[in-house]
């Protein structure tokens, strides 16, 4: 009784800070919105490749591969000075058998391009290389066949076309084009839920003791868990509607494919936006103002990106990737990832659902015994 | 006293190494006004907080309708009003106090009833529509009052309800109290306006974390020999008059 009153006020305050109601349901769309622009727009990388003496067969290899141009040049100094006006992105430079590659390596995705595009290039040359070898070797067997009067005319199997094999993708997840942008949208989804419920209702309760309405509300009989409780109900239906307005969007404007069931994302997000709160809660009884609760931004909030899986987990130390277990995000981020991506229901999702319920009941007892500190009953 | 309303007995409230409250001793009856008073920093609020349990005494007791403090449920029959207006300001008028009737517990048929009770007290009932934020400062301070009164609660703890009200409103406001106390309830008041304290029918003295004196307004007067309640705390305090 009492915690539904409490929800209903909150929820209420809520709905006529416009501004704030349109930070948690606009910005996290505008930012959506914006990232699939910045990622699709770079899905391919354009390189420029400077040549000095490379063979002409080489060179143009080279230049057929896709999204490189080829300029020769005819020493490497002038070749040099055009890598360092920025007119290209890497010199290649033979001498004898042996190449000698310059990467201006500014940007390690064209250096990786570059070094890529080599490298078939070099393959494609040496085949074809063989081939023609290949056929004179074959036109010259013809000829001594042809020299020899009792030889049986066998159809001449080696003129055989060289026929390239045809290659076929699929995809099990999403089509070609799915990109970095798919894979990181169901973290950054929760990500937003998360901040903005964290910062929000952190916020919320700061005031209510800055303006000493906590102290007025606790000296009634309620109990303190009603109030975390009466928090809790108001935020988790917001989060509620906040997932299902980003899950539609990414959805139907951006064009992600969702593979699993709609409602377990929003469900692994709700307790996601449930564990923000509580951390919320409790992070805004050290903070004094505001401002000092926006500090806890680059201390708390901005280390859960790094952790929370959009950069591979893989990739990191032993003891760095340690940090990952403690950070909420990761957990969130993985079940909502093998939802949308692979279908997994939830109940293969046991690890990530147990750990999330575990960080919440943690937080929300130590909120509720937090709440002595104001009242000793 | 076994039917004093409020018996603080010993009470000894340190922050740290500072000791705020050095051995606090007074009693509230049924249906009398006590006034607590005292420079600001004396501790008065931290009485209050101690009476209310929303802090712990390092040592001794306080009991509110003969129980001992800290206690949840008692808090149904107390109504409080802090210093400052703690309101919710996004929120109307009305819905401040429905909202705390509730966290009273106010039973749901008497509620409509109760409000608008209350609000009439502190003369608020056309302006309850409105929202908090556009209220002026008396009004915030009626409000709140009027939160405190809710319930008709046997025991009123008010620290410094008369601040920023005009005169005309305050006397309304004490008229309210008198007719409380004679109902045979119980009030706490804080305040450092002195000639407010004369309206109380008793009086403590709360000076450097003790009460040096308390009394009826008179016989404090009698005791220090001078007119107004006001020398009488400059008397205690030592100032050359």
């Amino acid at each position: 009784m009492r915690t539904f009153a409490i929800m209903t006020r909150v929820l209420k305050e809520l709905l006529r800070d416009k501004r704030t109601l349109a930070l948690m349901f606009l910005a996290p769309i505008f930012i959506l919105i914006l990232l699939n622009f910045v990622f699709s727009a770079s899905q391919s990388t354009d390189v420029s490749v400077g040549t000095v003496a490379v063979t002409r067969s080489l060179k143009s290899d080279l230049a057929q591969t896709k999204h490189v141009t080829v300029k020769g040049y005819s020493n490497y100094k002038a070749a040099k000075r055009a890598l360092d006006d920025d007119q290209l992105d890497a010199i290649v430079r033979q001498r004898n058998n042996n190449y000698s590659l310059t990467y201006a390596n500014t940007d390690a995705s064209k250096t990786t391009a570059v070094k890529m595009a080599f490298r078939n290039a070099l393959s494609t040359n040496a085949m074809s290389h063989l081939k023609e070898k290949l056929a004179g070797t074959t036109s010259a067997l013809a000829k001594l066949r042809s020299q020899l009067p009792n030889a049986p005319s066998t159809p001449d199997r080696t003129t055989a076309k060289a026929t390239t094999p045809k290659i076929t993708d699929h995809y099990v997840y999403g089509d070609a084009s799915t990109g970095f942008f798919a894979k990181i949208l169901p973290i950054l989804m929760g990500f937003f839920v998360f901040f903005f419920v964290f910062l929000i209702s952190g916020m919320a309760l700061l005031k209510e003791r800055t303006s000493g309405t906590l102290d007025r509300l606790l000296a009634t009989p309620v109990k303190r868990a009603e109030i975390v409780f009466g928090y809790m109900l108001s935020y988790g239906i917001l989060a509620i509607f906040q997932t299902i307005l980003i899950v539609l969007v990414t959805i139907w404007l951006l064009g992600v494919e969702v593979v699993g069931n709609l409602a377990y994302v929003v469900l692994i997000n709700l307790l996601l936006a449930l564990v923000a709160l509580a951390f919320g809660i409790l992070v805004s009884t050290f903070a004094n103002s505001e401002f000092q609760m926006m500090q806890f931004i680059p201390i708390l909030l901005i280390p859960q990106v790094f952790f929370s899986g959009i950069i591979p987990l893989d990739s990191m130390a032993g003891w760095v990737k340690g940090i990952s277990y403690v950070i909420p995000i990761k957990y969130s981020g993985d079940a909502a990832t093998q939802i949308i991506t692979r279908g997994v229901p939830l109940t293969s999702l046991g690890l990530d659902i147990g750990m999330l319920l575990l960080f919440l009941v943690c937080l929300t007892i130590l909120n509720i015994v937090g709440l002595r500190r104001y009242r000793k009953v | 006293m076994a039917n004093s309303i409020i018996d603080l007995a010993h009470l000894v409230k340190k922050f740290g190494e500072q000791t705020v409250l050095k051995d606090i001793n007074f009693a509230v009856t049924p249906g009398e006004i006590v006034g607590l008073i005292g420079p600001s920093g004396a501790g008065k609020s931290t009485v209050i907080k101690l009476a209310l349990g929303m802090e712990m005494a390092d040592s001794g007791t306080a009991t509110i309708f003969g129980q001992t403090m800290p206690n949840r449920k008692l808090l149904a029959h107390i109504g409080y009003m802090a210093q400052n207006d703690a309101l919710y300001e996004s929120l109307s008028g009305q819905e401040n106090l429905v909202f705390f009737a509730k966290m009273k517990g106010l039973p749901k048929a008497t509620l409509a009833q109760a409000i608008a009770y209350v609000a009439a007290v502190v003369d608020l009932t056309a302006d309850l529509d409105k929202r908090v934020s556009g209220y002026s400062g008396g009004m915030k301070r009626r409000l709140s009052l009027a939160i405190a009164l809710l319930g008709q609660p046997e025991l009123l703890i008010l620290d410094e309800p008369t601040v920023g009200i005009d005169p005309a409103l305050r006397r309304q406001v004490w008229r309210e109290l008198n007719k409380i106390r004679d109902a045979g309830r119980s009030i706490l008041i804080t305040t450092h306006v002195m000639d407010e304290a004369e309206l109380a029918d008793r009086v403590a003295l709360l000076l450097g974390g003790d009460v040096i004196a308390f009394n009826t307004p008179t016989q404090l007067k009698q005791q220090y020999q001078v007119a107004t309640i006001e020398a009488v705390f400059l008397k205690a305090e030592g100032v050359q008059l």
